[in-house]
C-alpha cells in the first residue's frame, strides 16, 4: 500500500521556483533517503509534505487519502478536520529538534497523546517510558530539555513523534546539528527502527548512515529528482553529478 | 508633630494606593493580552486601530488621561458626575493607559518565540488555541516577567497621580500634612512608605522569576 503519493509538486517563493515537479511514493515499510546539495529542495520537500508549507501545484495523498489537489491551476487543501485526521499518519523530527522547553522528557513526549488524542495518562506514560528505555533514556524521564546533550535532545524528539503511532517518520537533516558522537547515537536509533520496518524518509547528509539503511535513495538537485534508486545503483551511478556530489562526501 | 495621626493619615492613604495598584494590575493584565492579540491581528483595520490606542496612551501624560476619564462622561454624554466615579475614573485611566505598556511587552514576548516551537506544537497535532494556551504562553510569561516588573514598579509610584481627581491616596495625604504642620517629614515618611511597598513588589516578582528558573 502507497502510504504517502506525491504528484507533480511545485512550490515557489515569490520568484524562485524551488521545486519544479516532485513526484514520490512511498511504500509501506519503505526506508527513503533523500540526499542532494543545499538549497536543492530537499527540506522544502520535507515541509511540503509534512503540511509546513503550502504547495503550489500538485497533490498530496496519505494513505490513498487526498490532502491537496490541484484546481484552476492553484492547490486546494481539504477541509480542516480532515486535514487533521491525515495529520495522524505522519510524525517529524527536526534538525534543530525543537522540544518543549518548559516541559519535562517525559512530558514532552506524553502531552500530545493525553491532549491531542485523549489517551489515559497512565497508558500514554507506560508508553513514554517504555520509548525512553528502548533509547537508553530512561533516567531522564524528569530532566527538562536543557539538561541534556543534542543527541539525547534528538532521541527525545524521536520518542515524542513515536509516542503518537506514526505510520511515517520524516527527518528534516537529524544529525546536521551534532558533532559525530552523538550524530553515532541518533542514527543508531534511527536505525533500530528500521530494522522494525518503521515507514521512514530521512533528508541527511550522512552518505554512509543513508547508504546502510535505505531502501531507496533520491538524488535532489534545482527542484529536482535527478537520479532514484537502491542505494548500490546510485552509488554506483554513471552520472557525472551524482558522482561528484557522493564523491565529496567520501573524500 | 502628631506622630500618631502622621502614619494614621499616611496609612489610610496607603490603602487607598495599594487598591489602586491592585485594581489597575488585575484588569490592566488581561486587558494588555487582549490588545496584544489586536496588535498582532491578521485584520489591517484592527491592526491599526490598536497601533493607534497604544500610540496615544504612550504618547500622552498619564494625569491627562486621568482628567479626560473622568469629565468625558459629561463632555461626551451630557451625563452629571457623581461623586463616587472620581475612584472609578482614576481606576479606569490607569487600566487603560497600563494595558497599552503591557500589549508592547506581550508582543515582543509572543513575537521572539522561535517558528519552531509552533512547527512542532502543529506537527504533533496541537489546535491553534491548545498551542498558545500549553506552549506560547508558558514560555512567553518567563520572557516578559523582567520588562512586566519594570511596568509594576513604575506603577506603584505612579498612584500618586490620582491626586489630580482628588482621590486621596498616600501622596496626597503626605501633601496635606506637609502643609498642614509645615514640615517635610510626611513627604518623607511618604517616601520610605513607597519604598517598602516597591520592595515588597520586587521581592514578589523576584519569587516568580526563581518559579521559572527551571529551564532555559
Amino acid at each position: 500500500m502507497k502510504y504517502l503519493e506525491i504528484e507533480h509538486l511545485k512550490k515557489t517563493y515569490d520568484d524562485l521556483t524551488v521545486l519544479k515537479d516532485i513526484s514520490l511514493s512511498v511504500e509501506a515499510g519503505e526506508v527513503v533517503s533523500v540526499i542532494g546539495p543545499s538549497g536543492s529542495g530537499k527540506s522544502t520537500l520535507l515541509r511540503c509534505a509534512t503540511m509546513l508549507e503550502t504547495m503550489d501545484g500538485g497533490t498530496l495523498s496519505y494513505m490513498g487519502e487526498k490532502a491537496a489537489w490541484e484546481e484552476n491551476g492553484r492547490c486546494v487543501y481539504a477541509p480542516r478536520h480532515e486535514i487533521k485526521q491525515i495529520r495522524k499518519n505522519f510524525g517529524l523530527v527536526f534538525q534543530n529538534f525543537n522540544l518543549f522547553p518548559h516541559y519535562s522528557v517525559l512530558k514532552n513526549i506524553t502531552d500530545a497523546p493525553i491532549t491531542v488524542a485523549h489517551v489515559p495518562r497512565s497508558n500514554a506514560e507506560n508508553e513514554a517510558m517504555a520509548l525512553l528505555r528502548q533509547f537508553g533514556l530512561e533516567d531522564k524521564a524528569h530532566a527538562y530539555p536543557c539538561q541534556l546533550s543534542g543527541g539525547q535532545q534528538q532521541r527525545v524528539s524521536i520518542a515524542r513523534a513515536l509516542a503518537l503511532n506514526p505510520k511515517i517518520l520524516f527527518f528534516d537533516e537529524p544529525t546536521s546539528a551534532l558533532d559525530p558522537e552523538l550524530t553515532a547515537e541518533v542514527l543508531k536509533v534511527i536505525k533500530g527502527l528500521a530494522r522494525k520496518k518503521m515507514t521512514m524518509i530521512i533528508v541527511t547528509h550522512e552518505m554512509q548512515f543513508a547508504k546502510e539503511i535505505s531502501d531507496r535513495i533520491i538524488f535532489m538537485e534545482d527542484g529536482l529528482i535527478r537520479q532514484q534508486g537502491t542505494p548500490e545503483e546510485l552509488f554506483g551511478n554513471p552520472d557525472e553529478r551524482v558522482k561528484e556530489f557522493i564523491g565529496k562526501f567520501q573524500a | 508633630m502628631n506622630y500618631y495621626l502622621l502614619f494614621r493619615q499616611l496609612g489610610e492613604g496607603m490603602l487607598v494606593s495599594v487598591e489602586i495598584f491592585t485594581l489597575t494590575l488585575l484588569f490592566s493584565l488581561p486587558l494588555g493580552m487582549v490588545l496584544a492579540f489586536g496588535r498582532m491581528a491578521r485584520s489591517g483595520i484592527i491592526r491599526n486601530t490598536t497601533k493607534v490606542y497604544i500610540s496615544i496612551m504612550r504618547g500622552t501624560p498619564l494625569m491627562l488621561q486621568l482628567i479626560v476619564v473622568y469629565f468625558a462622561p459629561f463632555y461626551v454624554f451630557g451625563m452629571k458626575i457623581s461623586n463616587g466615579y472620581r475612584f472609578v475614573a482614576v481606576i479606569l485611566a490607569f487600566a487603560l493607559n497600563y494595558a497599552a505598556y503591557f500589549a508592547e511587552i506581550y508582543r515582543a514576548g509572543i513575537e521572539s518565540m522561535p517558528r519552531g516551537q509552533y512547527e512542532a506544537a502543529k506537527v504533533l497535532g496541537y489546535g491553534r488555541s491548545q498551542t498558545f494556551m500549553r506552549i506560547i504562553l508558558p514560555q512567553v510569561i518567563k520572557r516578559v516577567l523582567p520588562p512586566v516588573t519594570n511596568e509594576t514598579i513604575t506603577l506603584v509610584k505612579d498612584t500618586s497621580l490620582a491626586f489630580v481627581l482628588a482621590v486621596v491616596e498616600m501622596f496626597t495625604a503626605a501633601k496635606q500634612l506637609a502643609a498642614k504642620e509645615t514640615t517635610i517629614i510626611p513627604l518623607m515618611v511618604a517616601g520610605v512608605f513607597y519604598y517598602v511597598f516597591n520592595l515588597v513588589v520586587a521581592t514578589f516578582m523576584e519569587y516568580l522569576e526563581e518559579r521559572f528558573r527551571y529551564y532555559q
